[in-house]
């Protein structure tokens, strides 16, 4: 037995865009034991609900993460939805599901730059960074942000798509299809990726039931679960499958991903063959009263939002638990046992949103 | 002639952010928006860097972490507050555990606004927090 | 949608709820808080999207049980709700003592007594 040593990995460190602290039990070059320091980014956003009424909260619950922040806010006006019992317009419905997924691919694509730059891919991290570009582009056309854009709102959309903008959706969601296989062959194929991913991090499927593990972390360990069919939103109408995977490594954790790419392409082209004509946004009256959870599939897996609603302007709680809050678990068990030089590559691979979980 | 203002080495750190500054900061690095054709450098490491962005306010537990980053800078440095956290607060400054912007802490030189701020104005504030680079160097050089 | 299943249970019956929810697979969503009015805990569980919560009321004084010898990962969201609301939770596996988030105000979700 080796002598124990700890290397605090964090809060600043260069893979890790933003700061959170692990103290790493080493032994030799074995990682015995992560044990985390979070707090760096707690901003306690769930408390302004006493400072802001219901309607402007949607600008706090966007802001919770620059990344999702689309389907933040969007879960977040479908609770008091739920609470007020709105109907939403079909038009809305569908033209969210279509932000929706153009975040999915813009996620997915910062992550993968993101691991690409873990592995000293600097190029490759360009690339798919570029190719997220278009997708930021096209947010930029239909809403006039790029990241946060607030066009999502308590009774629908602000925003409509005009009919030549979906056709332009259209043609940048297919010639990316082409130029996404190129760059994602890379990923799958090559053999430095493959080294540093297969067989590290392994998370096998019971640990991921017992942990609680969510989203791709616990698809690529073969659970069959996204909130998705559920039929929230537009995809009660839409066809398609959750993306899983046997291996539960990192490698497999890529694969979910980059097939939810394809798949968010896929999603968007259907959604805009179905969308319906029609309004985009009810008028609200009156005020929220009563509770609701509402649970939602982000790019990092399942988030819930909870609502409690008393009649005034301002609610009584907002609460979010977002899919990286639900995967340090996963991440504390997966470090264990690893190589120091995997722990950059290993909290690369659960996609972690700091500032979502911390809020 | 400045070395600096020719090739000065950028250090981000996310002090609260949501992340949407620090993707855009990151994504002014990337081919679309470039700003290494301005001869700037991301870097990793606080010894080599000579212009810290700061994203998002401050609180309790990153004020000690953000102090510590700058003294480790050699001199002459600059800072940018990127986005509207790091200039104030933002929406966030009723927030219990945000105590404000950054001036709260560092000197900022540069203050880039926008929620999320946008790749043009990060490269805005870089460039000029560039000039400033060299106006202290002169300074120092004048002692 | 989700149907909302709450079950209403008293402080001392957690346990033998967790348990019961625990050996048929359910698997722990997220544990949530309210402070207004006392303290009220929702502790949500899926199992192959069946979504049912187990709620608490009770008040400040009272001490509840950790879920944590059952739940092990249930440990962040019994610290977040002892450190930010100031709910007694006792017998917490891996207890960080309030020093999870380290905020500089102590409970800030309590409501405070108006002075």
């Amino acid at each position: 037995m080796g002598k124990r040593t700890v290397v605090p990995f964090g809060p600043q460190h260069p893979v890790l865009p933003e700061p959170i602290h692990l103290d790493l039990v080493l032994e030799d070059e074995k990682v015995i034991e992560a044990i985390p320091q979070i707090g760096y980014v707690h901003r306690g956003l769930e408390k302004l609900v006493d400072k802001k009424d219901f309607k402007q909260f949607t600008y706090v619950s966007e802001r919770i993460c620059g990344i999702c922040s689309f389907m933040h806010g969007a879960g977040y006006c479908m609770s008091v939805e739920s609470i007020m019992g709105i109907e939403v317009p079909e038009r809305a419905v569908f033209l969210r599901t279509i932000w929706a997924e153009l975040s999915r691919i813009h996620s997915h694509l910062l992550w993968l730059g993101l691991t690409a730059d873990a592995f000293g891919f600097e190029s490759l991290f360009m690339h798919t960074w570029r190719l997220r570009e278009q997708v930021l582009d096209l947010f930029e056309q239909t809403t006039g942000g790029r990241l946060i854009f607030s066009v999502c709102d308590i009774g629908g959309v602000r925003k409509d798509i005009t009919p030549e903008m979906l056709d332009k959706i259209v043609s940048v969601v297919t010639n990316m299809d082409k130029e996404l296989r190129d760059v994602t062959s890379v990923f799958l194929n090559d053999s430095t990726v493959k080294h540093r991913t297969v067989g590290i991090g392994l998370l096998s499927k019971e640990k991921a039931l017992e942990l609680g593990a969510v989203g791709p972390m616990a698809k690529a360990s073969g659970i069959r679960r996204d909130m998705r069919t559920q039929g929230y939103c537009a995809y009660k109408y839409l066809e398609f499958e959750p993306i899983t995977a046997e291996e539960g490594d990192s490698y497999a954790r890529m694969q979910v991903r980059i097939g939810e790419i394809f798949q968010a392409i896929d999603l968007i082209k259907q959604c805009i063959e179905k969308l319906p004509e029609g309004d985009i946004i009810t008028k609200i009256k009156g005020n929220p009263k009563g509770e609701h959870f509402t649970r939602v599939e982000q790019p990092r897996g399942e988030a819930l939002y909870y609502v409690k609603a008393n009649g005034t302007k301002f609610l009584d709680r907002f609460r979010v638990r977002t899919p990286t809050f639900a995967n340090v678990p996963a991440l504390l068990e997966i470090l264990k046992d690893c190589d120091l030089a995997d722990v950059p590559i290993l909290i690369l691979t659960i996609d972690p949103c700091i500032s979502c979980t911390e809020r | 002639m400045s070395f600096n203002k020719k090739s000065p080495w950028i250090l981000h750190y996310d002090a609260t952010s949501c992340n949407g500054c620090d993707i855009e900061v990151l994504a002014s690095l990337t081919p679309l928006y470039d700003v290494e054709r301005f001869g700037v450098v991301n870097t990793g490491d606080p010894r080599h860097a000579d212009i810290l962005l700061i994203t998002g306010s401050v609180n309790g537990q990153s004020i000690p972490v953000i102090k510590q980053l700058y003294e480790q800078m050699p001199d002459p440095k600059a800072v940018v507050a990127v986005g509207i956290c790091a200039t104030s607060g933002g929406i966030f400054a009723d927030c219990y555990n945000v105590e404000g912007g950054v001036d709260k802490v560092l000197p900022v030189d540069v203050y880039v606004p926008g929620c999320a701020a946008r790749p043009q104005s990060i490269i805005d504030g870089i460039l000029k927090a560039c000039d400033i680079l060299e106006e202290k160097q002169k300074a120092l050089k004048g002692r | 949608m989700d149907e909302q299943k709450i079950k209403e249970i008293s402080p001392d019956e957690i346990l033998i709820e967790t348990v019961d929810l625990h050996s048929a697979g359910y698997r722990l969503v997220a544990i949530s808080c309210t402070g207004k009015d006392g303290v009220e805990l929702s502790y949500s569980f899926d199992k192959d999207y069946d979504f049912i919560h187990l709620r608490v009321n009770m008040d400040y004084d009272t001490e509840i049980e950790s879920i944590t010898p059952i739940y092990g990962y249930a440990f962040l969201y019994e610290n977040e709700i002892k450190e930010l609301f100031g709910v007694k939770i006792k017998n917490i596996i891996a207890d960080f003592h309030d020093k999870l988030y380290r905020i500089s105000e102590e409970a800030p979700f309590k409501e405070k007594e108006e002075e």
